[in-house]
């Protein structure tokens, strides 16, 4: 019979981690870049949770966002444009053991891997998918990405974009097997870091999209976001977001939200101002395709050998002396 | 109905086709039979039943399976032609062979299918069924009386067979079941054994409920005693049961058995014809022995997928035909880059783009080889028969995880629905590999500790302590950092390089099918190899000095190549993709575009290396080969 490998694992030992442990390479992102935050809240998502390093794994396509596995000491896989899912899927269905996380940006995950996005939301499989949406193409310096607003002047769009933005947050909620959506801010640390706990220890494939600064190619996109606080809706809720009184003292505008509420969900996605920020959806009972296909199990030769020799049988041709109803043993 | 079919045979004074006494059997070494039908009245289900008994008795046997393109082509058209080619002899078979001795047709529009396209030897006995001379369509009668007058002028011996009228004596729809009733004629006009036949029945319907297997039973034993009592002539091709069990498959479940061997335990895929048979397989079976399948939501993914599963530390494979490799390309760029193991199974198809889905070619050599963008060493193995399908899959496995390197197995059409009986492999443990290796590395050990002789480095796993490290597609250095140094981009490629000479230092020469030197040398790689080394087997028997070599790895080549070839006056490579004609107004010795593996030997060997292709979506038939290499003799 087969064995799932985790139950083989036994852990010998209780470790405590630093976030030294979890600081790689130096980021080579620009200043005041989006990314940092996000890596920053990752690496202490790591030590407060005490992964073990080579047990987690951070994977990524192409672009500034897919260069975060670089700085994490962990395992990481940077592969290619619009692949990260993929990639992550394959790990996660041979090594359901591992911590898998997915950094992709707006061009990475929702132009040229738009259709691992979709698919990967119906596997639904344990990991954290962060969507660094910066609204740009940075790594190859200002192109409209598909969640440019409309009008935005861009290399590719000298006379501003000609297409309303896709909103990933809708296009996620409607799919099926979605099992956690939520939105983040890369200027609300605390926020991001909740989100991002949350999002770990959920069963399922969990999708945050952050809303993050380029300063380089957009540095007032947001402005009006980071001087106004009331234009940043707080999903609250039991199940959700709980506020710290510092942070419920500046963000006054919150709206109460249950995450098992998909239809809100659906309508809170669709409101682009004020930016709502929180856990639109959560849904645990939505089961994971690693599950369903059993991932995980441990073979000995004996096994595969039993279920092939079966296989020949029903293919052998016996010699005459051999009675065909009874195969050699 | 009969009545009139008999007395308008014996007025075109062919054989009467009532048999007087008792019929003289004529043996024979070896014949071609084919069974043509509309799509989806089961003539592919009878042939390949009929090859599965006649390979239980112990014959050689091989079929070839005739399809059109769509699912349901309109009934009774030319291009409609569905159903079974099988070839039965005394001896092994190794190809499709020539021309066809007797062919049985559902109607003439797809017999003529066949005809056209020279499927038939002069004077091929033709069972053909006779109920459209009747049909109440005075176009459809008049076009069948018309096509027989021109069949029999031809010179072929055409039998007019009332093959629904007999079968609805036993069933109300005669369209389902005519094809067991023509199983039971032939296995009566060949000497099959009759407990076998019925047997296959049972093996044939087995998912089915008695009733089924019942109704084609009769059906099998009406159209025996139907062709016992009406037909004149019989024959027997004597048999000689192995004296080792063997395994009667086609390529493609012999490559989705080879994957269970291996030892793999996922395959990603995206569904493709031809190639689809072997995940169709895998799906059923796989996860009795712990494996999984994977539809992946495209071939990108499916083979970012298997990259992915691969680097993890279960070596995957992902099975496609010639569109979904090009797809693949990218993520197998990846793997080469981050040399990630992984085996890519290409059950070929007519290219390019859509191409021939379900025609066999040889087209995707060189994309396999060289595919992907900048310098992406690969291997590249073709297996030339049913059985090679199932061990090159386990070597290439092997070979993957040994060399940490991207292994392409090139099957095509024509294997993964050829059945070919071959000896049952014996399990080995050694075809499986080892779990992988979790322990932890050393403090400061390199992802790519490349060896400088061979390239190889040691494989890391998420998982080991110490291992941590970003893979990245950017070239880089052995670290796993970037390069951002020029000599670094050059240190991985120069590595990634030097693992296929290593691989090549491992492998023998090929052996030569016929002496070791001669006048002529005919290479060849994949499914060819029977009908190539047939071919020239006639031509030796004329006492010709020809010899055949069959290329088992196409990247990297066996050393000694030039060695062999220098001892032929004269090397022609046989290949089923394109190549310039000499004869063509525009076509010189300067501007010849070659044959894939002609072009590659001339490359390597600068022997002036000729080359012909065929490329009809057919089996290259070993007649046309032996006039081919005739008149080369001759040049």
């Amino acid at each position: 019979m087969t064995l799932e490998t985790t139950h083989c694992l036994l852990r010998m030992y209780e470790e405590h981690h630093a976030l030294e442990d979890y600081q790689g390479g130096v980021p080579r992102w620009c200043n005041g870049c989006g990314d940092n935050a996000i890596l920053a809240a990752m690496q202490r998502l790591c030590r407060d949770n005490d992964l073990r390093p080579e047990k987690t794994m951070f994977v990524s396509g192409i672009g500034c966002s897919s260069r975060l596995p670089h700085y994490m000491k962990t395992y990481g896989f940077h592969g290619i444009h619009g692949r990260a899912l993929p990639v992550a899927e394959g790990i996660k269905m041979a090594r359901p053991d591992l911590n898998v996380f997915v950094n992709t940006g707006d061009g990475d995950c929702c132009s040229i891997g738009a259709a691992h996005w979709i698919h990967a939301i119906r596997y639904n499989m344990n990991m954290v998918v962060v969507l660094h949406d910066n609204h740009v193409y940075g790594l190859t310096k200002k192109q409209a990405s598909p969640t440019s607003p409309r009008g935005l002047k861009s290399n590719t769009t000298p006379r501003g974009a000609y297409l309303e933005a896709l909103n990933p947050l809708t296009v996620t909620l409607g799919i099926q097997n979605v099992s956690f959506v939520a939105q983040a801010v890369d200027w609300i640390p605390e926020v991001l870091y909740d989100i991002f706990s949350a999002a770990f220890h959920h069963r399922g494939l969990s999708f945050v999209r952050v809303l993050q600064r380029c300063p380089e190619f957009l540095p007032k996109m947001f402005d009006p976001w980071l001087q106004d606080p009331q234009k940043t809706m707080l999903l609250t809720h039991e199940k959700g977001l709980k506020l710290s009184a510092n942070l419920a003292k500046v963000y006054k505008n919150q709206r109460q939200h249950d995450p098992l509420d998909l239809n809100a969900a659906r309508e809170i996605a669709s409101i682009d101002d004020p930016i709502p920020v929180g856990i639109l959806y959560q849904n645990p009972e939505v089961p994971c395709y690693e599950d369903l296909r059993h991932a995980g199990q441990f073979r000995t030769s004996d096994y595969v050998k039993a279920g092939l020799e079966k296989e020949f049988d029903k293919y052998t041709v016996w010699p005459s002396d051999q009675d065909e109803s009874k195969p050699a043993a | 109905m009969s009545t009139t079919t008999l007395e308008r045979e014996s007025k075109t004074a062919k054989p009467s086709p009532r048999a007087q006494g008792a019929k003289k059997t004529v043996e024979l070494k070896e014949t071609i039979i084919e069974i043509v039908s509309d799509s989806g009245e089961g003539a592919q289900r009878c042939g390949q039943s009929l090859a599965q008994i006649a390979a239980k008795m112990g014959n050689g046997v091989w079929t070839v399976e005739i399809i059109p393109a769509e699912i349901q082509p309109p009934a009774r058209s030319v291009a409609g032609a569905s159903g079974n080619r099988v070839r039965i002899g005394s001896e092994a078979i190794t190809n499709g062979g020539d021309e066809a001795d007797l062919v049985v047709a559902f109607n003439e529009q797809v017999l003529l299918g066949r005809v056209r396209a020279g499927e038939l030897k002069p004077g091929c006995i033709i069972l053909l069924e006779s109920m459209w001379r009747n049909d109440r369509n005075p176009a459809i009668a008049a076009s069948y009386a018309a096509t027989y007058d021109e069949l029999v002028k031809a010179g072929y011996k055409v039998y007019e067979i009332p093959m629904e009228q007999e079968c609805r004596k036993l069933v109300s729809d005669p369209r389902r079941g005519k094809n067991m009733f023509v199983m039971g004629m032939l296995c009566s006009l060949y000497s099959l054994d009759r407990d076998l036949a019925r047997e296959q029945i049972g093996i044939t319907f087995g998912k089915k409920d008695q009733k089924i297997i019942k109704t084609n039973t009769d059906l099998l034993e009406a159209g025996w005693d139907w062709a016992a009592a009406n037909l004149d002539f019989q024959f027997s091709i004597p048999a000689k049961r192995a004296t080792e069990p063997q395994l009667v498959i086609n390529g493609n479940t012999s490559l989705a058995l080879g994957v269970l061997a291996s030892g793999m335990e996922i395959c990603a895929m995206y569904p493709i014809t031809p190639a689809t048979s072997v995940s169709h397989y895998l799906s059923d079976v796989f996860e009795r022995v712990g494996g999984l399948v994977h539809q992946a939501e495209d071939e990108i993914a499916a083979c970012a997928f298997a990259v992915g599963a691969s680097y993890a530390g279960k070596c995957t494979v992902t099975v496609t035909s010639g569109p979904g490799y090009s797809l693949k390309q990218e993520a197998i760029g990846l793997a080469v880059m981050c040399e990630i193991p992984l085996v890519v199974i290409n059950v070929q198809r007519g290219g390019p783009s859509t191409g021939q889905p379900t025609k066999g070619e040889q087209g995707d050599l060189l994309t396999s080889i060289y595919g992907s963008h900048g310098d992406a060493p690969k291997v590249v193995i073709a297996p030339s028969s049913i059985e090679d399908c199932f061990y090159s899959v386990i070597t290439a496995r092997k070979i993957a995880e040994t060399f940490n390197m991207v292994v392409v197995v090139l099957s095509d059409a024509n294997l993964a629905t050829g059945q070919q009986p071959f000896p049952r492999p014996q399990f080995s443990e050694d075809w499986l590999a080892p779990p992988y290796d979790q322990s932890e590395l050393p403090t400061g050990a390199k992802p790519y500790d490349w060896d400088a002789t061979t390239g190889l480095a040691r494989r890391f796993i998420p998982g080991q302590p110490h291992g941590m490290h970003t893979l990245t597609g950017l070239a880089h250095d052995r670290d796993s950092h970037v390069a951002y140094d020029p000599l670094i981009n050059e240190e991985g490629l120069r590595h990634r390089s030097l693992k296929l000479a290593a691989l090549q230092k491992t492998l023998l020469p090929p052996k030569l099918y016929g002496d070791e030197k001669g006048d002529l040398l005919v290479i060849g790689w994949g499914s060819t190899k029977g009908a190539i080394e047939e071919a020239v087997g006639r031509l030796r028997a004329e006492g010709l000095k020809v010899s055949s070599m069959h290329l088992q790895f196409l990247q990297p080549m066996a050393s000694g190549l030039k060695e062999i070839m220098q001892r032929f006056k004269k090397v022609i490579t046989i290949e089923s993709n394109w190549s310039d004609d000499l004869k063509d107004q525009l076509i010189d010795e300067e501007n010849r575009r070659y044959s894939a593996l002609a072009m590659m030997l001339r490359a390597r060997t600068l022997i002036d290396v000729d080359c012909w292709s065929e490329v009809r979506g057919r089996p290259i038939k070993p007649g046309i080969v032996a006039d081919v290499l005739r008149a080369k003799l001759q040049k």
